[in-house]
């Protein structure tokens, strides 16, 4: 398990230089003049063009160039300094308020999932071909289908407009109350999946041998299914919530977007919209840390959960 | 096949307290999606205390359906319970309230299963699985149910039972994880044990090893049992009596030796005459002709009739009864007689 663990982290240094610099090449690589993008609609006099060409190594040309920028980048990040972004504000600062408001809308959206998605799974399993079952069925086919795109303004319109139960938009340092309704919006998703993948889990491990060898030694239904059955059956449903957990703590750019919500997707966004490339190739560099150690932890758990699997 | 007289069950008259487990013309079915499938067709056997019952067929002959029935674990549905009476002690187990079903389980009658990696819960350790057992139907202490779980391991002679409690299954052999599913069905000293194929999964030389087991266990512990197997080379040695099945029916009901000696069913001829042996070395292996019928379409008459040397137009048309033979064996064939006569076929 050491070694796995120590080979997962090495090849997670590779991909984190891999994913900083394709992001890093796509982000500047594509840009006619920085320092215009910089100043915007405003004219740079021959002296701050001087001065920023210095500053930013733009005199240094060709791939030779790009790469100097790079490393020069990447030292910085190394020593924690994720740069400024075009509007001059430090982005480590950005990042830093727009966690945790990431982070809280990111578990009310698995509390969301783990609350009615696990649990709905579980009855619809044990009911197989119910009016529950194929209720839940129909219902979640039909938040699959709708994007998020649709799914976010419809139930801002309803739920914070037409009906006002919850405020249409988050603002500056929401509460959870502001978040309640963007956190439902996007564990919805997740709810849907998480509901389809415990339901024929549970179904599948009801028909295992090793069900009737616990309903042959006399157990009571109630520890065979509560016992026996839902420990196999959430193998797979907890691994697939570690890999959405790391998804959401990431950040949604829709929801946040819509719902006007500070957090990480919405500067993420923002960086995008403004062509600031400092802001994105910082947020995206720490997103891809994030993303690996989501998925490392996923991993590890999966051996943790089933004593089969062993990584050598 | 739808008359409803119970039929005698042979080779031992009734004792006066009645048999210890008695199955009485039993039916299942399986209502699937492309039919219905009569698996049990009329099923009857006994168990007296302290005897070993093999029930012989091939795969799909209802053996373990029987064995399921029994235990109160058949997928209801599929299988739906046509009729008949599987009685423990003077009690009908299919009329008893599910919550007294269940107490008999494991304590009175228990069940080994075929293949023990399935069978075994792959997440829990297995002294945990053992115990749990102990646990929750006698319950005992955590630590009284680690110690008999110590013991009964021994008792199936794992070797260092004390230190694998806290190993998986998979981390067991095929012989041993089959001697901790023996274990957990000892656990709560259970008066029937049905092995159900108990060493179909397993290689030749752990086969003998685990039937001696079960032998030795049944002896020392004063169970009956029930074997299932369609290895006939298994049953020998261990079994006092052997049903034959075929079709969800008892073909041939008899005891070992006088089974071997002479069968009096086309069926058992044919079984015994495809079993390898070696002072008949160099001709080819006799083998029954066709295969078993499908059990949504069981053939008229007499099910085994397409495929047996001695069909004629009778068999066709008439289901046989069960005749009993002068040594008290039954065998369903219009011609018992004439079979069990017939040495030289």
């Amino acid at each position: 398990m050491f070694r796995f663990v120590l080979r997962r982290l090495l090849q997670m240094v590779l991909a984190f230089f891999g994913t900083t610099l394709i992001v890093y090449a796509l982000m500047f690589a594509g840009q006619g003049d920085p320092i215009q993008a910089l100043a915007g609609e405003r004219p740079v006099t021959p002296a701050q063009r001087a001065y920023l060409t210095e500053k930013f190594h733009l005199d240094r040309t060709g791939v030779g160039g790009f790469f100097y920028r790079y490393f020069d980048y990447l030292r910085n990040l190394l020593q924690g300094d994720l740069g400024q972004s075009l509007t001059g504000r430090s982005i480590g600062d950005i990042l830093a308020a727009a966690w945790p408001v990431t982070v809280k809308l990111a578990v009310i959206a698995m509390a969301v999932t783990i609350l009615f998605g696990v649990t709905a799974g579980v009855l619809a399993g044990i009911r197989r071909a119910s009016l529950f079952d194929n209720a839940t069925l129909v219902l979640t086919l039909l938040v699959l289908g709708i994007p998020t795109i649709v799914l976010a303004p419809l139930a801002q319109y309803l739920l914070g407009v037409r009906w006002p139960l919850f405020p249409p938009t988050a603002g500056a340092d929401p509460d959870l109350y502001a978040l309640l309704l963007p956190g439902i919006v996007l564990g919805s998703l997740s709810l849907a999946t998480a509901l389809r993948l415990t339901r024929t889990s549970v179904a599948e491990n009801l028909r295992a041998d090793y069900v009737r060898t616990a309903r042959s030694k006399g157990l009571v239904r109630r520890r065979i299914i509560g016992v026996h059955v839902l420990r196999n059956s959430l193998i797979p449903v907890i691994t697939f919530l570690g890999v959405e957990l790391g998804n959401l703590m990431s950040g949604a750019i829709i929801t946040e977007g819509v719902f006007n919500i500070p957090g990480v997707g919405f500067n993420l966004f923002r960086g995008i919209r403004t062509e600031d490339g400092p802001l994105v190739v910082g947020i995206v560099s720490v997103l891809v840390v994030v993303y690996l150690v989501a998925n490392l932890v996923v991993d590890v758990l999966y051996a943790v959960l089933d004593p089969r699997i062993r990584y050598e | 096949m739808t008359e409803s007289v119970v039929r005698p069950t042979p080779a031992s008259p009734t004792p006066p307290g009645g048999h210890l487990l008695e199955v009485r013309d039993l039916h299942v079915e399986f209502r699937t999606g492309e039919g219905v499938a009569k698996v049990i067709n009329g099923v009857s056997y006994h168990l007296d205390p302290g005897e070993t019952l093999a029930v012989l067929g091939e795969s799909g002959s209802g053996k373990s359906v029987t064995a399921q029935a029994i235990m109160g674990i058949l997928d209801t549905p599929p299988a739906v319970i046509r009729s008949g009476q599987i009685r423990y002690r003077g009690r009908d187990l299919l009329t008893l309230p599910e919550e007294q079903r269940r107490q008999v389980r494991g304590k009175e009658i228990a069940i080994i299963f075929q293949d023990a990696l399935s069978a075994l819960n792959p997440v829990f350790p297995v002294g945990w699985q053992i115990g749990e057992t102990l646990r929750h139907r006698d319950g005992m202490s955590r630590a009284d149910a680690r110690r008999r779980t110590v013991e009964l391991m021994d008792l199936v002679r794992i070797p260092g039972a004390a230190g694998r409690l806290g190993d998986h299954p998979h981390q067991f052999s095929g012989g041993m994880r089959q001697r901790v599913m023996i274990a957990m069905a000892l656990a709560l000293n259970p008066k029937v044990l049905i092995a159900d194929e108990p060493t179909t999964a397993l290689d030749v030389t752990v086969q003998a090893q685990i039937m001696d087991l079960l032998a030795d266990l049944r002896r020392d512990l004063d169970m009956a049992m029930i074997l299932i197997t369609h290895d006939l080379g298994v049953v020998a040695g261990v079994a006092d009596r052997i049903a034959v099945m075929y079709a969800g029916r008892i073909v041939e009901h008899a005891d070992v030796r006088a089974l071997y000696r002479a069968p009096a069913h086309p069926y058992t001829k044919g079984l015994l005459a495809s079993i390898p042996r070696l002072d008949v070395r160099g001709r080819e292996l006799s083998t029954i002709r066709g295969l078993p019928p499908n059990l949504m379409r069981i053939p008229t008459g007499c099910p085994f009739h397409p495929r047996c040397p001695y069909a004629r137009q009778v068999c066709v048309d008439v289901v046989p009864d069960d005749l009993v033979l002068a040594d008290g064996r039954t065998s369903a064939c219009h011609f018992a007689q004439e079979v069990h006569d017939d040495r030289a076929r």
